[in-house]
């Protein structure tokens, strides 16, 4: 199993660093802000994160509320006055006071191995939040939302990612694998290696191509059957 | 008053030297800087800003082993936040001991 640690105190990184040294945890990566982690998340598959709270700008809970992944926190702080809230996260697995002592620690690191293992893996199904609406992607070191139901289309080119909405194109690094375990699937779906629609927005479909607001999008052989199950046809 | 030490470094690094060197290290440096913030801040009448200082110091104090002084440092938190400055003179005596504690180690 993976992790990050999240925290504006390098001391704290530290000593989880050293305590995950002991466990069946390897670290991956460290952040001094969850802003950065975020971005490092959006292409990346992490199982666990040791979060702070209190951090400057972007706190830990801001940074839960934008999880769009099936990734487990585990909270560290000097500040017992937020368990309760903390708790309301289900994503949240223990919640430690710093400073973290051994036995606490372990006692947390077996509370994560218990949990069942459906909540562990980072299926597909748990990537795809049917009640969020929104997705955060990093363009030029911004983190921008976008509205899911305003995209059109993605587009793949190369190492990046074109996001196309009605107003707008934004160009991601990001692969179509990856944004795809993050759309609905009732109304997304990849027409081809290279695009991915949105199919609410089909105007209509000729031959082997859709038409989507002004866009001509082709449609692979291979995918051609399950979007046609997916047309209200008459 | 409760005295600095390193028996909680030396128990989480389980005898790795370069672990405790680095800690002691960071150690050092950052409280050295959050105590100089924490003296500009309440001179400034800057509470807001005091409150993150005094929270962010609160993990150092509890890595040196003064589980009193780290309860004395979290009241003084919350009286901050009330805009009271009564604990403020005991935590900063703790800070100072601590501050001298670290350039001599």
């Amino acid at each position: 199993m993976n992790c990050i640690i999240i925290d504006d105190d390098t001391s704290a990184r530290l000593i989880i660093r050293q305590l995950c040294k002991n466990s069946n945890l390897v670290v991956k990566e460290e952040f001094s802000s969850a802003v950065e982690a975020i971005k490092y998340l959006n292409s990346n598959s992490i199982d666990v994160a040791f979060l702070d709270i209190h951090m400057p700008t972007f706190s830990g809970f801001d940074f839960i509320k934008t999880l769009k992944t099936s990734l487990k926190v585990i909270l560290t702080t000097s500040d017992k006055n937020f368990a309760l809230e903390a708790f309301e996260f289900d994503c949240v697995v223990d919640y430690i006071l710093k400073p973290v002592g051994i036995d606490r620690f372990n006692k947390s690191i077996k509370k994560l191995f218990n949990l069942p293992l459906a909540q562990l893996v980072n299926e597909e199904n748990n990537e795809k939040p049917e009640n969020i609406d929104f997705i955060f992607v990093n363009v030029d070191k911004r983190l921008v939302k976008i509205k899911i139901p305003e995209i059109l289309l993605i587009e793949a080119r190369g190492d990046y990612i074109s996001i196309r909405t009605d107003k707008k194109s934004y160009v991601v690094h990001s692969t179509l694998k990856k944004i795809d375990s993050k759309l609905p699937s009732d109304s997304f779906l990849r027409i081809h290696r290279s695009y991915i629609i949105n199919t609410s927005e089909i105007i209509d479909i000729e031959d082997n191509s859709v038409l989507i607001n002004k866009h001509i999008i082709p449609i692979s052989r291979s995918h051609k059957t399950e979007l046609i199950k997916r047309l209200n046809l008459l | 008053m409760e005295t600095p030490n390193l028996d909680y470094l030396k128990q989480i690094s389980g005898g790795d030297i370069e672990f405790e060197k680095s800690m002691l290290a960071v150690l050092k440096l950052d409280f050295a800087i959050e105590y100089a913030a924490i003296q500009a801040n309440y001179e400034k009448n800057n509470f807001e800003q005091l409150i993150l200082d005094i929270h962010k110091i609160k993990n150092k104090i509890g890595i040196l082993g003064m589980k009193k002084s780290l309860a004395l440092a979290s009241e003084c938190e919350k009286s901050i936040k009330k805009v009271k400055k009564e604990k403020f003179d005991d935590l900063l005596l703790i800070l100072t001991k601590i501050n001298v504690y670290l350039n001599n180690i």
